[in-house]
């Protein structure tokens, strides 16, 4: 399909550009150009390309075959500060920040302001305070330690660190995916004014509705090659999403089952922890999926960590099924049925060297072992019954976990649960960074466990999703769950509201965003 | 303005809780040691400790980057063999027998310049050997706990090569000037009208090797810490991946981080060697060195991580070391007990350090 | 373990090129002692049994020490334990020297862990201290002479003796490896071991008791120290002060040169093993060659480098 023509001479153009890693393909004779002042979305599930695309752009890796052109000179860039140099600047998704450095360091790390030849920290402190002031984030003190700051901060200071490198072409991958409700909308501002002084801006999301409402182009890309690029309004939500799986989707989400009043597995009552959660009452039924709502940072996170043993100095009440249980440690917790995928996948998911079969049987070798010894044949079968239950694309089951895609990992976590037989399972944002098709995979699988009888707990940062996968939500704010929302009542004005509390009587301070 | 003052004090607690330390224990040892406050105790204290605090320095670079070096006390140990040749301050010559061949290298230079160049040499002896490590550590992708533990090796061979038992001179001026106190030093190099200068009174009684200290941590560490390449040099400890991603140059970073730590145990070396009037290739005595200045660097509130510290803090940490070792000789405590006392004390310290684990109410935290 | 397929090949790679290291020194080893004395020692069955009993209490310390660089920690504290295990076991004598002797490796094992795992203090400062408690406590206990009890007759028979021609300290060694090598390939412990190396983060939030594996791991190298103490102590008839001082650092050597990641959660026992022998030979191959220490020294740090570079380079950091 030919692609809509350019308005204005290209910026930014790549031609015939291919990538292999270790002999396997991740781009494969790409074309493609963006123009200044305009926002280019770049679609696609994971491993469609868009991250090898964006690191050969931003100088991380380099193009085994292909020319790029920038602003009508041929350029390649051998690191990335090559490509600051030339105003390329991308803000990824991994964060490029220094936990142990300040704010201020962080922003100006690149090219501090000097004097003497020494860094010049008042300089550099009011650059930084200049910068953040621009996305409309004053309440970041410049000498804090980035890690201090809670998640939706540090991508703030990404953007911050960015915008101070002068862009021409700014790429932002999935930029947003962390931030507030409310800083979303500052970072919309900032990159309509970008837009408005001439600067090309390559934009990757994964969420539709941010795409529809930022891009003046898309273009699509699957294993690795470009397949179609076209102007804002020139395709619906369903055309994208069908482009970028290559196959039709039915409906988004599975079907929610008519309600009943299901007997609760999981009760909570008057649950406390330190300033985050405050006395929250909460049940979760066999078969039902609840959903945690909310603004960033209003606790929904403690929640989970706090049923699953891991927060200390917990107060209030927790049954299964019935019996008090006080899980003092994930091992605990384990035990009593609950299972947990955690919010980092990289660092608290998987052990990312080990091999996908270790990742998938740590957490129930217990069950797989005649006393201390691992039974070889229970654990090949169960390694082949969890990879093909959730249709984990692998290549062998010995090959290092890291060698998947985001999504292939994620499944990866929910099957080493999987495989404990949980009655409940707390999810912790499992689909952030995860492309359209293996999101749809986890709902449908989500909902196949609670109609095995499984109580789902599910927190996520998009209502969308909250909307059409869960039977009930509670909606959190200030470490109380402020609203209860099921049926017609769960719908994005709803949560909307109740996130910002709007309906509460006094809402102290809004956003107030807890470490 | 009050938040930022706070936000500092935070950051830095670990620097804090080590110099309130020191100053409290050293408090508390001048008011029992009968000469307490004096010059002469000051100035003693100051030879004991100088070498150790070097070392602390040294050893704090690569923790930062997140590397540790197993190889300071080698390093201070074989620039202390070499400087038990170049600084006799008597002009000699000096040969090399090796494999039973004998190189004559010309006679080295006596007097003044002698032993400048000496100085000269030695520390750069140091800094070359830091830069060696730094390079099989970059270049050669070894764990630099692995890497410096060889080179550590290889630089105790040479010193044992070339002082295989202990001997060697050092120039008794030399010696003299830099172990007491700064009166001592004018007068012996003859400047201030050999000390006596009215104006120089007041400062006259300041060990030498306390003011080397704080000269080599105003001139070396302070402007390396606030250049480009020693920020590198933390960011590479904090993240080293965002670092690489920030356009940082991480290869230089790490090779300015071991070099200096080369540098700063040099300087403990030539002290000792100095100090001790002879060059040792004392195995022991040098792994001793590298543990303790691991230990000075952890009660100095540097993270093994890295990313976060300073040398200031290792440096009051091997002070914090030093006086509790003091304290045995005042309080006349038998010579057996003195090990048992001191891995008691270190257990102790670290453990109480280690106490606010316990009020971790967020058990994730632990694994950072 | 199941994943062995594919990460065979990385993990082997440096046990073959140690293994090939030892063939190297075996013959310029010969090929010296050949054109200088006009003889082969070193292909003799009989000195080459005498050094691996030598190794057998280096192959021990350093099977203890594997089990705590695989759980990315580190123990400093094994000379003192190795020593005072060995001092302990010869002053209470009797039958219960060796059981003795053992449980002071387990005590301090259990401190270190219990230092580690639940103060979470550096394992490389705790056991440091440790080091240093226990160094205090043996010369306190012993005056700082060198200790005047002796090995009781068993200690003698199993490090001293040898059954059908081979040192019982061999067997030993052999049966500690067997117990090493079942536990890192067959039992959860060693499947939590390799995790918590990896990410132990990671590994608590999949419901390990990374505490619990901590301290066992530790506990685990304190009474591999202390064995080797014991026996050490019964080769050579007695205690003595710094006995363990020679087995720190060439323990760490002879596990990384095995191609265990000193980062923890890689590395196979097979490597230890081979590490430990290459060590041996080459100190053994030295010695032949009337080597000053200076020039031993060099080139024991050479052979570190040399065997890690040859190994491959790790992996740099792009992302």
């Amino acid at each position: 399909m030919p692609d809509a023509p350019l308005s204005q001479p290209a910026f930014l153009t790549l031609s015939g550009i291919s990538k292999r890693y270790a002999g396997v393909r991740a781009l494969e004779g790409v074309d493609f150009a963006c123009e200044r002042g305009k926002i280019h979305a770049v679609l696609g599930e994971n491993g469609a390309g868009k991250s090898t695309l964006i690191k050969i752009i931003a100088g991380v890796v380099q193009p085994d075959t292909g020319a790029m052109r920038l602003d009508g000179r041929d350029v390649s860039f051998a690191t990335p500060s090559a490509a600051n140099a030339a105003g390329v600047v991308c803000i990824f998704q991994e964060l490029s920040l220094m936990p142990d450095l300040s704010v201020a360091d962080n922003i100006s790390i690149a090219s501090p302001p000097r004097r003497f030849g020494l860094i010049d920290a008042r300089a550099q402190r009011r650059r930084a305070e200049e910068l953040l002031a621009v996305i409309g984030c004053e309440d970041v003190n410049p000498l804090m330690r980035v890690r201090d700051l809670p998640l939706s901060r540090r991508q703030v200071v990404e953007i911050a660190k960015a915008l101070g490198k002068k862009p021409q072409l700014l790429i932002l991958d999935e930029a947003t995916s962390a931030l507030t409700s409310a800083d979303v909308e500052k970072v919309y501002a900032m990159l309509a004014r970008l837009k408005a002084e001439g600067v090309a801006i390559l934009y990757i999301s994964h969420r539709m509705h941010e795409v529809e409402a930022l891009a003046d182009r898309a273009s699509v890309f699957r294993n690795g090659r470009h397949i179609e690029t076209f102007d804002k309004g020139r395709r619906s939500t369903a055309d994208i999403v069908q482009l970028m799986i290559g196959r039709d989707i039915a409906t988004q989400y599975p079907p929610k089952p008519a309600r009943g009043s299901p007997k609760p597995v999981l009760a909570v009552d008057n649950l406390s922890w330190d300033k985050s959660l405050d006395c929250i009452s909460l049940s979760v039924g066999a078969g039902e999926i609840v959903g945690l709502g909310g603004l960033d940072g209003q606790g929904q996170k403690s929640l989970l960590l706090a049923l699953f043993g891991v927060l200390r100095g917990v107060s209030g009440q927790v049954t299964v099924e019935g019996r008090e249980v006080r899980p003092g440690s994930p091992a605990a917790a384990k035990s009593v049925g609950i299972a947990l995928v955690p919010e980092d996948r990289k660092t608290e998911g998987l052990m990312l060297p080990m091999s996908i079969a270790d990742n998938l049987v740590i957490a129930s070798l217990d069950a797989i072992s005649t006393g201390p010894l691992v039974d070889r044949v229970r654990e090949n079968d169960a390694i082949k019954r969890a990879i093909a239950r959730l249709q984990i694309k692998i290549g062998a089951p010995g090959d290092a976990v890291a060698t998947l895609s985001g999504g292939n990992q994620q499944k990866v976590v929910l099957a080493k649960w999987l495989m404990t037989d949980p009655r409940i399972i707390l999810l912790n944002d499992p689909t952030r960074g995860i492309d359209v098709g293996t999101k749809q995979e986890l709902y449908r699988l989500m909902r196949e466990l609670a109609d095995q009888g499984a109580a789902i707990l599910f927190y996520s940062t998009d209502y969308d999703e909250l909307i059409g996968c869960c039977d009930r939500v509670a909606i959190m704010y200030d470490g109380r769950i402020v609203r209860e929302l099921e049926g017609d009542e769960l719908n994005e004005t709803n949560i909307i509201a109740s996130a910002l509390n709007i309906d509460a009587a006094a809402p102290d301070s809004p956003g107030a965003a807890h470490a | 303005m009050l938040d930022d003052v706070a936000i500092r004090v935070r950051q830095n607690i670990g620097i804090v809780t080590a110099v309130l330390l020191f100053s409290i224990l050293y408090l508390l040892y001048n008011l029992s040691h009968p000469k307490g406050f004096s010059s002469a105790v000051l100035v003693q204290n100051g030879d004991e400790i100088f070498a150790l605090a070097m070392l602390a320095m040294a050893q704090t670079v690569p923790v930062l980057a997140s590397g540790l070096d197993l190889s300071v006390g080698a390093v201070m140990t074989m620039v202390g063999c070499f400087a038990s040749y170049l600084l006799t301050g008597v002009g000699a010559p000096l040969h090399l027998d090796i494999f039973g061949l004998h190189l004559g290298l010309g006679t080295f230079p006596g007097g003044m310049g002698g032993i400048l160049l000496g100085i000269v040499i030695c520390l750069a002896t140091g800094a070359l050997a830091g830069f060696v490590n730094g390079c099989v550590v970059v270049y050669g992708r070894i764990q630099p706990i692995i890497a410096t533990l060889a080179t550590g090796a290889i630089y105790i061979g040479i010193a044992l090569f070339l002082r295989p038992t202990p001997g060697g001179k050092i120039d008794e001026d030399l010696n003299w000037a830099l172990t007491n106190s700064l009166g001592d030093f004018a007068q012996t190099i003859h400047i201030f009208d050999d000390g006596a200068a009215p104006w120089f009174a007041p400062v006259a009684w300041i060990p030498v090797p306390f003011v080397l200290l704080v000269l080599i941590a105003l001139l070396v560490w302070v402007p390396f810490r606030r250049s480009v390449i020693g920020r590198a040099v933390y960011a590479v400890g904090s993240a080293e991946g965002a670092a690489y991603m920030s356009g940082l140059p991480i290869d230089r970073a790490k090779i300015a981080a071991f070099t200096l730590a080369g540098f700063f145990a040099g300087c403990g070396g030539l002290f000792l060697a100095i100090q001790t009037s002879s060059g040792n290739a004392d195995i022991p005595q040098a792994g001793a060195y590298t543990l303790n200045s691991i230990a000075s660097v952890v009660i100095g509130g540097t993270s093994l991580l890295g990313g976060t510290g300073s040398a200031i803090g290792s440096i009051f940490g091997a002070m914090v070391l030093r006086v509790i070792s003091f304290f045995f000789r005042i309080f006349d405590i038998a010579p057996l007990l003195q090990p048992l006392f001191e891995g008691l004390i270190l257990l102790a310290a670290v453990s109480i350090g280690a106490l606010g684990v316990l009020r971790v109410k967020n058990t994730l935290e632990l694994f950072r | 373990m199941s994943s062995a397929s594919l990460s065979l090949s990385r993990d082997d790679r440096p046990i073959l090129i140690a293994a090939l290291f030892i063939l190297v020194i075996l013959v310029a080893g010969t090929v010296y002692t050949f054109a200088r004395f006009g003889s082969a020692p070193l292909l003799s069955p009989t000195y080459l049994l005498q050094q691996l009993q030598i190794g057998a209490f280096l192959g021990i310390v350093a099977a203890g020490m594997m089990m705590v660089i695989l759980i990315a920690q580190i123990d400093l504290s094994v000379p003192w334990t190795l020593a005072a295990a060995a001092m302990m076991a010869t002053s209470i004598g009797g039958p219960l020297a060796i059981p003795v002797g053992l449980g002071v490796g387990l005590l301090v094992g259990l401190v270190n862990g219990i230092g580690v795992a639940y103060l979470r203090v550096p394992s490389m400062i705790f056991t440091l201290g440790v080091n240093a408690v226990m160094r205090g406590l043996m010369v306190a206990h012993t005056g700082g002479y060198a200790p005047q009890t002796g090995a009781t007759d068993l200690m003698r028979m199993l490090a001293g003796d040898r059954t059908l021609g081979i040192p019982n300290a061999l067997f030993v060694w052999i049966a500690v490896s067997v117990l090493v090598t079942i536990v890192l390939q067959r039992t959860t412990l060693g499947r939590y071991v390799y995790a918590i190396g990896n990410k132990e983060a990671a590994a608590y939030l999949a419901g390990v008791d990374t505490r619990r594996i901590t301290v066992i791991c530790f506990v685990l190298c304190g009474l591999a120290a202390a064995l080797a103490g014991v026996l050490l102590a019964g080769y050579s008839t007695k205690a003595y002060q710094g006995m363990g001082d020679a087995y720190l650092l060439p323990s760490i050597a002879a596990v990384v040169i095995g191609g265990t990641n000193i980062l923890g959660g890689r590395g196979r026992y097979l490597g230890t093993l081979i590490g430990v022998v290459l060590i041996v030979l080459l100190n053994s191959v030295l010695s032949i060659m009337d080597m000053p220490e200076a020039g031993r020294q060099v080139i024991y740090g050479l052979v570190i480098i040399f065997m890690l570079l040859v190994y491959g380079r790790g992996e740099r950091v792009t992302s």
